[in-house]
């Protein structure tokens, strides 16, 4: 079981949540989220004064799936949310330990 | 038990169905018999009396009719001045409200808002017991008496000096309006950081010793600057330029450098929380403006056609003036650029509404547009002050340059103030109008600026004007209210 964290434009939630679906995603989580790269953010105008705002909205996906789906998750988020332009976000993915159904105490990869 | 209530019910149903009925037919039967009796009276006197009594009684139909006639444009113009009279109220809550409660930041938006929403309260009450009495009451070339205080003698019947056609009362309430919205207008210059108690104390002082006068002195009986009523210098101020955005804006100049800077101003970023909430309160004061300038006809004719056009045209003229200079400077024309110019063209129409031509209000509001800009962005950055949403830079500069260009602009055609055909302003060849604007707006400034620095004064060395860092810090909401505009957490 891996965590796959995916920070991405706000924009293309929609076309990576199908896309993810698509290939059989069972469990996402998403959240709205704020933040930059390397990006550093814009500058904002208000009567004159100049603002740089440094924290971006994104989105931010969560999800862990079985280890044989990583490759394929992370290919349909790259595929889907790459617009190649700076500030399309980045993909974490970590292992994970233990998975546990809260309703029926199920373990495992069968949790997901 | 439900068969009594049932029965209570349905003849009470009955019993004002039966009253109704019975009151149109009394309210419509005097109008009947009046359109029918009158010529059967005058033949009847014609044939059968002699013509002194055929005199008296047509006597008696005109001073009927003379009544009657006036009784309807009473009911007219007082029906136009209540409206007027709310819609000033409304550019004060929500409007004024929204517009400056959007401009600061998420943690000090009631409080932001509760000090326009304070003065709806306080500078009422105040009105009632003496502040109407010494703007509006019988007194001297600078200030009114307190024979007026508590409102004694003030009525139903109007005053025929101040409106002949509106109640008294009427009058007085239309007046209360300015009143308030004057102070409220000041407090986007200490925003986030004045304590609720000194604001409210210096508010009410400020109200009675420089609101009060200057409202005498412009629009009072006898006042020094009365354009009408006996003035020495008749100085042109159809709404409030001088009473209203000079005093409040050159008075929140004085309190922004009095308090100084806000925590970390200008390197922390503080930018407005919500220019969606700035938008909606702009455009009400927008509306409300009608009520502000076309209701300062004191009537519902001519005039009041006048006065709102012109203060549409400014608006317009100046929303895009000020929306053409940041485009060039900035590259975009922001929205909060766009509401800030139709403020800043409607303080600039104000005074000269009701004087003006709409071709003249086009060029006051584009003028006034570029200037305010050149204000807020330009010479507040030279000079440093914290005039946090820019009270002075709008209304102190709006105001100042509108009152000018009212004695430039002023024409006879539209108002006749001085005679008709008697030039009005500048451009008519009344070219000392001009001075005598400038003796107005150099009035308003001094009394603005010595009057607010001795309150400011007085009110610090007692109270203390600014909050801990502290309460700074966690904003207004929270530490002079003990409680939160936006609960994230619920």
């Amino acid at each position: 079981m891996q965590k796959i964290e995916a920070v991405i434009q706000p924009s293309k939630l929609d076309a990576v949540k199908d896309a993810l679906v698509e290939i059989g995603v069972e469990g996402i989580t998403i959240l709205e989220a704020r933040g930059h790269g390397r990006q550093k953010g814009h500058t904002e105008f208000y009567r004159g004064r100049e603002y740089s705002v440094d924290l971006l909205p994104k989105v931010k996906l969560e999800m862990v799936v079985p280890d044989e789906m990583v490759e394929k998750t992370i290919q349909a988020i790259i595929t889907t949310a790459r617009t190649g332009k700076i500030g399309d976000g980045k993909i974490f993915v970590s292992k994970i330990d233990e998975a546990i159904r809260i309703r029926n105490d199920e373990r495992g990869e069968i949790a997901l | 038990m439900r068969l009594p209530v049932v029965k209570v019910f349905l003849s009470s149903l009955f019993a004002l169905t039966l009253t109704l009925t019975v009151g149109v037919f009394l309210s419509c039967s005097p109008v009947a018999m009046a359109q029918t009796t009158a010529p059967v009276a005058t033949t009847e006197l014609a044939s059968s009396t002699g013509d002194s009594a055929r005199m008296a009684a047509l006597e008696k139909q005109v001073a009927d009719q003379t009544a009657a006639i006036a009784a309807a444009q009473t009911a007219g113009d007082n029906a136009w001045m209540l409206v007027s009279a709310a819609l000033v109220l409304m550019m004060s809550g929500p409007g004024l409200a929204l517009f400056y409660g959007g401009l600061v930041r998420k943690k000090n938006i009631l409080g932001t808002m509760m000090q326009t929403f304070a003065m709806m309260a306080v500078i009422t009450v105040l009105w009632a017991l003496v502040t109407y009495s010494l703007a509006f009451g019988d007194g001297g070339a600078f200030i009114g008496g307190l024979h007026n205080a508590f409102l004694h003698g003030v009525g139903l019947m109007p005053d025929k000096d101040y409106a002949a056609t509106i109640p008294l009362q009427t009058f007085m309430v239309y007046q209360l309006m300015f009143a308030i919205i004057t102070p409220a207008l000041i407090t986007g210059a200490f925003a986030e950081r004045m304590k609720f108690s000194a604001m409210l104390v210096f508010m009410i002082l400020w109200a009675i010793f420089i609101y009060s006068p200057m409202a005498h002195m412009v629009w009072g009986k006898h006042g020094l600057l009365n354009a009408t009523l006996g003035g020495k210098f008749p100085c042109l101020d159809f709404a409030g330029g001088t009473v209203v955005h000079v005093t409040s804006g050159v008075s929140a100049l004085v309190t922004a450098i009095y308090l100084g800077k806000r925590l970390g101003y200008p390197k922390v970023p503080m930018p407005p929380h919500s220019v969606v909430l700035s938008f909606i309160g702009a455009c009400m004061l927008w509306v409300g403006w009608f009520g502000f300038n076309a209701g300062s006809a004191l009537g519902a004719g001519t005039l009041a056609t006048s006065a709102f056009v012109a203060t549409h045209f400014g608006a317009a003229a100046a929303a895009i003036s000020w929306s053409v200079a940041e485009w060039i400077r900035q590259g975009k024309p922001s929205a909060l650029g766009a509401i800030s110019g139709a403020v800043a063209g409607l303080v600039a129409i104000t005074p000269a509404a009701g004087f003006v031509t709409p071709m003249s209000a086009l060029w006051i509001g584009a003028i006034a547009g570029v200037f305010c800009y050149f204000m807020v962005v330009k010479v507040k950055a030279w000079f440093g002050y914290d005039d946090s949403l820019d009270a002075f830079g709008v209304h102190g500069a709006g105001g100042t340059l509108g009152a000018l260009l009212t004695g430039i602009f002023a024409n006879s055609v539209i108002n006749p103030i001085f005679g008709a055909g008697k030039p009005t302003g500048l451009l008519e060849g009344n070219a000392h109008q001009l001075l005598n604007q400038f003796v107005g707006v150099s009035i308003a400034w001094s009394l603005s600026i010595v009057g607010t620095l001795v309150i400011l004064f007085l009110v610090d060395k007692t109270l203390g004007l600014r909050v801990s860092e502290d309460d700074e810090k966690e904003g207004l909401d929270l530490s002079q209210h003990g409680e939160e505009g936006y609960d994230w957490a619920h």
